[in-house]
């Protein structure tokens, strides 16, 4: 379905070296493009400039320099009434002092519409988002999850060429999330090109066509979720998809092996033949076998450590082994009782040439 | 806490002192004067004429200025320019300068030769002696109780519900009106009411500018003046009256309508 849902590529919008500051924090020459209809994904840890990007987008900050194209058209100094953005605040911002269908009628006023032809599309909106009986309650009396849809509704009602969210899920409860994620799913496929900005690995995945990765004010890769987080260019993005075992090496060739070397005194077999002479390797946790006495194994690699630190994690116990570089290893709780680990014990440590990946740089 | 340690006693003894202070000249006035010259005042014509004077004056006063006053404060709340502090500081200056100093400053900027005076005298309107006079006496030493109480009401909406209007299409004289305005009207209108009882009650500031029409301050120093304290008693319970009976009607009107736009607030 990803690659299928937008065939023809059309540019919804185009962010071309877009760099901002305000006091205390910038946004340096940020790019990327969002296809009609795409569900794109802003992903970043809080404090990255993901939700400044929104709001330079949406027209709040000045844009420094560069240039913003919405549907082909120049908006880098458009109004910001005028520019046909819908955005969501975090914290909602729904007017305390109107009902909730006066918050959605707001963007429809002086459009020239009739009442009943107001009526009808606010109809539509709230049916679409399931609020259609709060029409005439007071903010103040609606829950986290209501309130949400409402803000979602007051943006959708004036069929933005774009909606922005800024972090839509980030203060509701799991259940309530799980419903919010199916109406955004449900409103991207109606139509609706969306940017959602979060700082949760799950919710970019669970709902992205295309992520791009935000740190300290950059975009620091775009791509497929399977693009980026199958071949993260850095450190920093690995650590966003989980994976621990992420690390710069040197490659050198000997006897026909390629061997990687993360630090001066640990060389590596990976089952990789690319020629190049520098990228890095990554390890899945779980593929990292240890072991109390050395022993011979299939696995090319074999090494000797010291258990560092070792804690509980959602499926069995992490465990920290230093063998020169730190790796983290995933094993059951089982297995760490039958081992007898702890903090400063010895033990093996034990992976497959082949489950090494090599990303060239 | 004890109810009865040291402490508590000493600090409760100290707030009743502070009321007895306000509260015993006051009581004291309305007791030695008798109903019945409070009847015969309430029946002079000069007294009512006055009261009238002094009230509508004074509300005129507030609703003009409150025109500019209050797009003054959103531009202190929302705005950031050079030399705002000193700005902020010429605001509160009415209130720290002697008030008969302030109006010995307005009959100057007000009178014949000068550029106000002259734009007056060309329509036939001297200022001095005047209503109008008296109006720019009132406000200029009651604006800052405005201007403050309705920047810390603009101040105290989010900047974000402002944003919000904005991307939905809202222009900024749009979004004032309808989000701005509104969430700091409670603000304002105590603001309001603050300073229409500031300027009821001035003297300093207006006797420079304008001793007739007399206003009731200036009628109550004139009694005292002239024919001493039995004199001039009736007259002041007779203001404190009235003007407690308009800021009650005030305050009740206006929290109804704000409770009626927003039974939550």
């Amino acid at each position: 379905m990803r690659e299928t849902k937008y065939k023809n590529l059309i540019h919804m919008l185009e962010l071309r070296e877009i760099s901002c500051s305000l006091p205390g924090f910038s946004l340096s020459e940020i790019s990327f493009s969002v296809a009609d209809g795409e569900y794109f994904i802003l992903l970043g840890e809080s404090g990255a400039g993901k939700s400044l990007l929104l709001e330079a987008i949406a027209g709040l900050n000045p844009v420094k320099s560069g240039t913003l194209l919405l549907d082909g058209k120049d908006i880098t100094h458009e109004k910001i009434q005028q520019r046909g953005i819908g955005l969501v605040f975090q914290d909602q911002a729904v007017f305390p002092h109107l009902s909730v269908k006066e918050n959605i009628a707001y963007p429809l006023k002086g459009k020239h519409l009739s009442n009943s032809e107001k009526d009808k599309i606010i109809g539509e909106i709230t049916g679409l988002v399931q609020i259609p009986k709060l029409l005439n309650r007071r903010p103040s009396t609606l829950s986290g999850g209501e309130l949400q849809r409402v803000a979602l509704a007051r943006a959708l009602v004036q069929k933005p060429k774009i909606l922005l969210l800024d972090e839509p899920l980030s203060a509701t409860d799991s259940k309530l999330r799980a419903e919010l994620r199916a109406l955004l799913r449900q409103i991207n496929r109606l139509g609706q090109t969306i940017i959602h900005v979060t700082h949760d690995f799950d919710e970019a995945v669970s709902l992205a066509d295309r992520i791009a990765i935000m740190n300290q004010g950059s975009i620091v890769q775009t791509g497929t979720p399977q693009e980026v987080f199958g071949n993260p260019v850095n450190g920093f993005v690995a650590h966003f998809a989980g994976i621990r075992n992420f690390y710069r090496v040197k490659l050198e060739k000997h006897d026909g092996h390629l061997i990687a070397k993360p630090a001066e005194n640990v060389a590596v077999f990976i089952g990789d033949t690319s020629a190049t002479d520098s990228g890095y390797i990554l390890i899945r946790n779980e593929d990292i076998l240890l072991s109390s006495t050395a022993f011979e194994s299939s696995a090319l690699n074999n090494f000797e450590g010291t258990v560092v630190d070792l804690y509980p994690s959602r499926s069995g116990m992490e465990v920290l082994i230093n063998i020169g570089i730190v790796l983290h290893a995933q094993i059951s709780r089982e297995s760490a009782v039958k081992l007898q680990l702890a903090a400063g014990k010895k033990v093996w440590v034990h992976f497959k040439a082949s489950s090494v990946k090599l990303i060239v740089s | 806490m004890n109810r009865y340690s040291p402490f508590q006693l000493t600090i409760t003894f100290a707030a009743a002192l502070i009321l007895l202070f306000i509260v015993a000249p006051l009581v004291g006035m309305f007791v030695s004067t008798s109903p019945s010259d409070l009847f015969a005042t309430a029946k002079d014509v000069e007294v009512q004429e006055s009261i009238k004077l002094t009230i509508w004056v004074s509300f005129a006063a507030t609703v003009i200025f409150a025109l500019a006053a209050i797009p003054l404060a959103y531009l202190l709340a929302r705005k950031e320019f050079p030399l705002k502090s000193i700005v902020s500081g010429i605001i509160d200056l009415p209130v720290v300068i002697p008030h008969s100093a302030a109006g010995i400053a307005i009959l100057g900027f007000v009178s014949r030769d000068s550029v106000l005076g002259q734009m007056g005298s060309a329509v036939g309107l001297n200022f001095v002696g005047h209503p109008a006079g008296i109006a720019i006496a009132m406000a200029f030493v009651s604006l800052p109780f405005l201007i403050n109480a309705a920047r810390d009401g603009f101040a105290g909406v989010p900047v974000r519900l402002e944003k919000a209007a904005l991307t939905l299409g809202a222009s900024p004289a749009r979004v004032f009106f309808t989000i701005s305005l509104p969430l700091a009207w409670r603000s304002i209108v105590s603001g309001l009411i603050m300073m229409f009882a500031r300027g009821m009650s001035e003297f300093g500031a207006v006797i420079m500018v304008a001793y007739h029409p007399m206003i009731t301050p200036i009628l109550i120093y004139e009694r005292f003046g002239a024919f001493g304290l039995k004199y001039a008693r009736p007259v002041s319970v007779l203001f404190i009256l009235i003007s407690l009976t308009v800021f009650i009607a005030l305050r009740v009107l206006a929290r109804n309508k704000i409770q009626k736009s927003d039974p939550h607030a």
